[in-house]
């Protein structure tokens, strides 16, 4: 079952000259992990503004094709119906964190969904343990590091269960072992819970390994959608501005240069080191 | 050339986010300073152009203690572009961003009207000229606050996670552009957790943890050890990670760069081919 799919869909924001995304039509299967990437103004974070109804409702602007989500057309529903289904974490948190401390925060949206203080104050605990943000939970949100907000965004999200969780650069102010740690968090309530997840992110060195299926965008429009192994094979994603994680780019080198590695392309230094131990037995 | 002395910084909150640090950096140099979220990053490079004094210990930025100039005569020296572009961005368009602090800085008319075509062009926003920085993209106003700073041409810099948003060819552009400052004299400093940027640039690195400096040494050295980076909350990059895993081969491990990577495992090969 498709919990994403949009058809021709193009937009133009309001005094907008261009469309920012023209033409987009992609399908996201129920419990898939997706990753979307692309240059930077290629559009990725206007198709995830359309994922839960701030375009057109907040945005406004000029929408056109078709676009439906957890089976509702996001035209026709208000962003605060879409919010059961669909969660999104912004690029920059502090646009999203509002409360008087970080457990009112995580829990704002379930007292809107009228979810039982019981159950609530089970959930919230769960989210800000998840997120290793338990013990800051006493703190107002706007006197932690920018990665600790992040954090708090996401365990906001992370609260209300949601059928599909939508992540713009979610961790880009978090240090590489903690952005990993949430990477992980996600991946395992992805695979466990079968929460649908689209990730938007430049960093594939540390995201491609988790995704099962990935679009790259370009000036608005979709230019690869498929099997991450497959695509991040192909070296033109190189040329429009995907930085291919490193242990794949290395593997293209050392197949040119006639080393015999096997056919799936590596997505992981794992993966890689892995391939390189077998040919060298073999050599 | 920035001189730290046994510097010690207490928020008015009393969080102490420098515990003695000192550190010296000469001109010309390429520092990227690392270390987990709350390691005192931020906070450190703040005194490098007098926006935080310390509490304790000195700061001298060209032989000049920070605590005896104001942070507007740092600034003509010293560029500094926050993390959060959101912080810095206030004008109309990106033109009058730019313009702003060369205005400030007493340009004449004709070298501001230069300085903006030159950066806008270094950065890739010409078409954005005369666009609001607030519709632009997350990346894009990263870059439009970097271009605000370089357009006076400091013989300072310094970037606070220069990284984040950017997508591959944009932090090739920022690569190429530090490595010309450098060829200039310039020092350049950057705070960042991208490891991946680190490990193709290889400059210095000092890493930091819990408001003192654990680690300073080259990039290949530092970014190749696993038990410094992990108390640091940083990961290896990958090929540093390959050759972690490579052990059993005999490969040296000090390698971050794809090309030699590349000319170790082809030379490896031929070895045991004979």
């Amino acid at each position: 079952m498709a919990m994403i799919e949009t058809k021709n869909l193009t937009y133009t924001y309001p005094g907008g000259t261009k469309p920012s995304i023209s033409g987009v039509s992609i399908k996201v299967e129920k419990g898939e992990f997706v990753l979307i990437t692309g240059p930077s103004g290629c559009g990725k974070t206007t198709l995830c503004r359309c994922f839960n109804g701030l375009i057109p409702h907040f945005y406004q602007g000029e929408l056109q094709g078709e676009i439906t989500v957890a089976g509702m057309d996001t035209t026709k529903h208000p962003t605060h119906a879409m919010a059961k289904s669909v969660g999104l974490v912004f690029q920059n948190p502090e646009n999203q964190l509002f409360a008087l401390s970080i457990e009112k925060d995580v829990a704002f949206g379930l007292e809107n969904l009228g979810v039982p203080r019981e159950e609530m104050g089970k959930r919230v605990e769960w989210a800000l343990k998840l997120t290793s943000i338990y013990d800051l939970r006493e703190r107002s949100p706007h006197e932690v590091s920018g990665g600790q907000q992040q954090r708090v965004a996401i365990a906001a999200v992370l609260a209300m269960q949601p059928e599909i969780i939508v992540l713009d650069e979610p961790t880009s102010f978090l240090d590489p072992l903690s952005a990993e740690k949430i990477f992980e968090v996600i991946h395992e309530l992805n695979k466990k819970l079968g929460i649908t997840v689209v990730l938007v992110e430049h960093r594939l060195d540390l995201t491609a390994k988790y995704a099962d299926h990935i679009i790259i965008m370009d000036e608005g429009k979709v230019c690869f959608d498929g099997d991450p192994h497959e695509i991040l094979s192909n070296e033109e994603t190189r040329l429009i501005g995907v930085g291919i994680p490193k242990a794949t780019l290395l593997y293209q080198i050392l197949r040119k240069e006639g080393m015999n590695l096997n056919n799936r392309t590596p997505l992981s230094s794992e993966e890689l080191a892995t391939q390189l131990l077998e040919a060298f037995e073999t050599t | 050339m920035i001189e730290v002395e046994e510097v010690h910084f207490t928020y008015p909150n009393g969080v102490e986010a420098l515990k003695g640090v000192s550190l010296a950096i000469k001109n010309g140099e390429f520092v990227a300073i690392m270390g987990q979220n709350g390691a005192g990053k931020t906070t450190l490079v703040k005194h490098f152009n007098g926006l935080l004094k310390p509490s304790k210990g000195r700061v001298r930025v060209d032989g000049v203690e920070t605590t005896k100039t104001s942070v507007a005569a740092l600034a003509r020296n010293v560029g500094f572009v926050f993390q959060n572009p959101d912080h810095q961005l206030f004008s109309e368009t990106v033109e009058e961003e730019i313009a702003f602090a060369l205005k400030n800085f007493g340009f004449e008319a004709e070298a501001i009207q230069k300085r903006i075509d030159w950066a806008l062009n270094l950065l890739g926003l010409t078409q954005y000229r005369k666009t609001s920085p607030f519709l632009l993209s997350g990346g894009e106003r990263k870059r439009v606050a970097l271009a605000s700073v370089l357009a006076w041409n400091p013989q300072m810099l310094i970037l606070d996670e220069p990284t984040i948003g950017q997508d591959y060819q944009q932090k090739e552009k920022l690569r190429q552009f530090i490595v010309q400052m450098q060829t200039q004299g310039k020092t350049v400093v950057i705070v960042t957790h991208d490891v991946e940027f680190v490990a193709e640039c290889n400059p210095r690195v000092v890493l930091m943890r819990e408001g003192t400096i654990v680690a300073d040494g080259e990039g290949r050295e530092i970014l190749t050890n696993p038990e410094v980076l992990t108390q640091s909350s940083i990961v290896l990059p990958q090929i540093a990670q390959i050759f972690m895993k490579l052990a059993p081969l005999g490969l040296p491990k000090n390698v971050i760069d794809v090309y030699d990577a590349k000319e170790i495992l082809l030379k490896a090969r031929e070895k045991r081919r004979k």
